[in-house]
């Protein structure tokens, strides 16, 4: 079960003249765990948004299931099966939970939208994560508290039958029980065989769940590796210098990295 | 202050241990295959939503209102107790009695017709955190067209003048490409039927004439909404300036000091006229009737979906209220309300235009895809893009919607006035109108609003101008406390705005 299901090669991307993304290039296999690490800055949001269309990239390659695609807009990365919590949530805090969930997917005809199916769909999704605290799916997003929100965003990327989902710092703003929730999810989807990519500052959370942690380090990747071949130690002295021992960066080049 | 109870709790002091998984398969009901989580959690319950799954009593739907009022989400109840008080202060002030006479309610109704059609326009786009400063002179060059092809026996080239006349078209045929680049497919159509009407030069007709003046408000709608949306100028500039064009073009059309009347029975009947008794009647029945079936039928088939539904009692308390007022309304302005010999009665048409438009700009918004999308694009115009909108179409379309309505608004206040000068339109008509959606509930801010609140707030603002003009205040007296009843909804939805931050997370 380690089939390539979605790559990048040599994927670059600038905001004005700052070069934000190196010739990235970066795996997700299907039925695997592959966490995203780097540092504040490193451009691991950046990354996640060219994957979901948001950016357009300059340069590269994205290949979804071995065919080159090419994601123009949210939809099209939807209509691919790439599903992504952001790491802003991106909810609108006017509309209530269900109308979150579905937002741009509506069941339903255009004139008419099938209410009490979204609802009863949304209400699985959310039980399935053990959302206990919720009261009502008709409460609106501006009323929850911080986790709550992100639990509906992370319910609005998985309640599609889709097969890549990248969750950008799915974790910073939970509990405990919670993150152990959204953890105990995120392994669970991969058994299932999608591709799940996870960035988060949490080293803990990274050696617990991921199969191989890909690190950025100023817009470059500089190692992706399995987890088991690495510890705690390389992987902090990857993000933060790029380069440990003979993993990451040559010598030689770190000099000339600094922009 | 804590908002619903139990909200502030964070998520982590759940009784979080992890789900048995039982196995057992989530029987899926719908043809949709079940989703990530569903499938990667099989065994989970759907038990977890307190009130989700057990019904409540009258009386807790009560207090959870009570909490949501407390919490900041006042709605239209400010704008509706102000009413209540406006007319309980004038009835008593007013010693001739002629305040709460069925003669005045029926004038007033007809008076605030016009503005509120405009605000209700309005909503659509103060919803998506924008404004139309243009929508009130866009009405009044509707009804210059209207009225110019009424008085000019049909002949728009000869009243326009070759240049002007041109003009039109090119900037109709114009629009409706830009329609169709935005794909607002019923704008391209009305579009082209706006260039049409003037090409063909069809002989005098009222309801054609209706036809151009809407169509009109839609090419005004695709240009600001093709300036703002695609462009993507500030709306409070592009309607600025658009403001001020359009009132020269109505100078231009009406010349300066002129006035068009308007002399046609069917044009003037819309804002004057009255259903017959059994009309009236009728309208009450497809009313009330329409208003309980829609609420028995989401009552029906929510319980049976086993959904979260209103209480039972709760449903016909509504459903008895409509019916009763409505009842009542109906009976009085069925009644002979004439000073004079002949006889005035009847509901004025003016009401059940309203109510259509109230109707279908309701449902549009509440339970279409478009709608939703409007809520989105207001409430976070990032999260709807993301989530796949077409947020420039959805953009555009509410100013093509905010212009339409203030064409039909202006063809109800001219056929009030019964005639069409080069201010129509201006002055405060706009501002009227903003107010109006803002007095009744709507947020400047975007993504909170409904069509309803335009009604509610254009009947406060219609009621204090009538029972001061009554009262024999000057129109400087009538201006300050307008202003002022402004200057008060606005500071509610402010502070209400404030509470709701507060009270939120
Ligand atoms: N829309 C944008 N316009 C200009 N620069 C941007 C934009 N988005 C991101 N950047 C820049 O790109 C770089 C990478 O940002 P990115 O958000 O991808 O970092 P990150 O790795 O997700 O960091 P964090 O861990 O803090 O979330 C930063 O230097 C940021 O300033
Ligand atoms: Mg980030």
């Amino acid at each position: 079960m380690s089939e390539p299901i979605l790559q990048l090669r040599a994927v670059s991307k600038s905001f004005g003249a700052v070069r934000v993304l190196h010739d990235v290039d970066f795996t997700v296999r299907a039925g695997e765990v592959t966490a995203l690490v780097g540092d504040n800055g490193a451009g691991k949001s950046t990354l996640v948004k060219c994957v979901a269309g948001i950016h357009p990239i300059d340069g590269g390659d994205i290949l979804f299931e071995g065919n080159p695609v090419t994601v123009h807009s949210p939809a099209d990365a939807a209509a691919l099966g790439i599903e992504v919590v952001y790491q802003d949530l991106a909810l609108a805090d006017n509309l209530d939970i269900v109308q979150n969930m579905f937002l741009g997917r509506e069941r339903g005809r255009s004139w008419l939208l099938d209410e009490s199916d979204m609802e009863q769909a949304a209400r699985r999704t959310l039980a399935s994560l053990s959302v206990r605290t919720v009261t009502s799916v008709r409460m609106p997003v501006a009323s929850l508290s911080g986790g709550q929100r992100q639990t509906v965003a992370i319910a609005k990327a998985v309640l599609w039958d889709s097969k890549v989902v990248l969750l950008d710092e799915p974790t910073a703003a939970l509990g405990v029980a919670q993150t152990r929730q959204v953890l105990d999810l995120v392994r669970r989807l991969a058994e299932q065989g999608l591709g799940v990519v996870l960035i988060s500052h949490n080293m803990a959370d990274v050696f617990e769940v991921a199969d191989r942690i890909a690190t950025l380090y100023l817009g470059r990747m500089v190692a992706e590796v399995p987890t088991k071949d690495v510890t705690h130690g390389q992987v902090v002295e990857l993000i933060t210098a790029g380069r440990s021992g003979d993993l990451g960066l040559a010598r030689p080049e770190a000099a000339g990295v600094t922009q | 202050m804590t908002g619903n109870s139990g909200d502030d709790t964070p998520v982590d002091v759940t009784k979080g241990a992890p789900q048995a998984e039982t196995g057992a398969t989530v029987a899926t009901s719908t043809e949709h295959p079940p989703g990530a989580a569903e499938r990667a959690a099989p065994g989970s319950r759907q038990g977890d939503f307190g009130i989700d799954t057990t019904a409540r009593t009258t009386g807790q739907a009560l207090r959870d209102y009570g909490t949501r009022l407390r919490s900041g989400e006042l709605g239209s109840l400010p704008a509706l107790l102000g009413l209540l008080a406006l007319f309980i202060l004038f009835t008593v002030l007013d010693k001739g009695g002629v305040f709460p006479s069925l003669l005045n309610l029926a004038n007033l109704l007809q008076q605030g017709a016009g503005r509120t059609i405009i605000a209700m326009g309005l909503v659509f786009v103060l919803l998506t955190g924008e404004i139309d400063l243009a929508a009130g002179t866009a009405s009044g060059l509707a009804a210059a067209l209207m009225a110019l092809h009424l008085v000019s026996g049909g002949n728009m080239l000869g009243a326009m003048g070759t240049t002007v006349f041109i003009l039109f078209v090119v900037v109709m045929l114009l629009a409706a490409a830009l329609a169709a680049f935005l794909r607002i497919w019923w704008a391209v159509a009305l579009s082209v039927v706006a260039a049409l009407l003037l090409v063909v030069g069809f002989p005098q007709n009222a309801w054609l004439e209706m036809l151009l003046a809407i169509s009109v408000g839609v090419v005004i709608g695709v240009l600001t909404g093709f300036l703002v949306a695609k462009v993507g100028m500030p709306s409070f500039v592009v309607t600025l300036a658009l403001f001020i064009t359009w009132q020269g073009v109505i100078l231009q059309l009406i010349g300066d000091g002129g006035t068009l009347g308007l002399r046609d029975p069917v044009i003037n009947a819309v804002a004057n006229g009255n259903l017959s008794t059994l009309g009236s009647w009728l309208l009450f029945v497809v009313g009330a009737g329409g208003y309980a079936l829609v609420l028995l039928n989401r009552q029906r088939t929510r319980l049976a979906k086993g959904l979260v539904a209103q209480p039972t009692g709760l449903v016909l308390l509504k459903i008895g209220a409509v019916v009763v007022l409505g009842a009542v309304a109906t009976y009085l302005l069925t009644q002979d309300r004439s000073p004079g010999l002949i006889e005035i009665s009847g509901v004025p048409y003016v009401v059940p235009i309203v109510l259509v438009l109230l109707v279908v700009g309701t449902y549009v918004l509440d339970r279409t895809r478009f709608g939703r999308h409007v809520y989105a694009v207001g409430g976070n115009r990032e999260a709807a893009r993301r989530a796949g909108i077409d947020v420039v179409r959805i953009r555009a379309s509410v100013f093509v919607i905010s212009s339409a309505f203030a064409a039909i608004g202006a063809i109800v206040y001219s056929s009030k006035v019964g005639s069409v000068s080069p201010a129509a339109g201006g002055g405060n008509t706009l501002l009227f109108a903003v107010g109006a959606a803002v007095i009744g509930g709507t947020s400047l801010f975007g993504g909170r609003g409904r069509v309803s609140n335009a009604v509610i707030g254009g009947a406060v603002l219609a009621t204090v101008e009538n029972g001061l003009g009554l009262l024999k205040q000057p129109a400087a007296v009538v201006f300050v406390i307008t202003g002022l009843v402004l200057l008060v909804a606005a500071g509610v939805d402010v502070l209400s705005r404030r509470r709701s931050a507060t009270a939120g997370r």
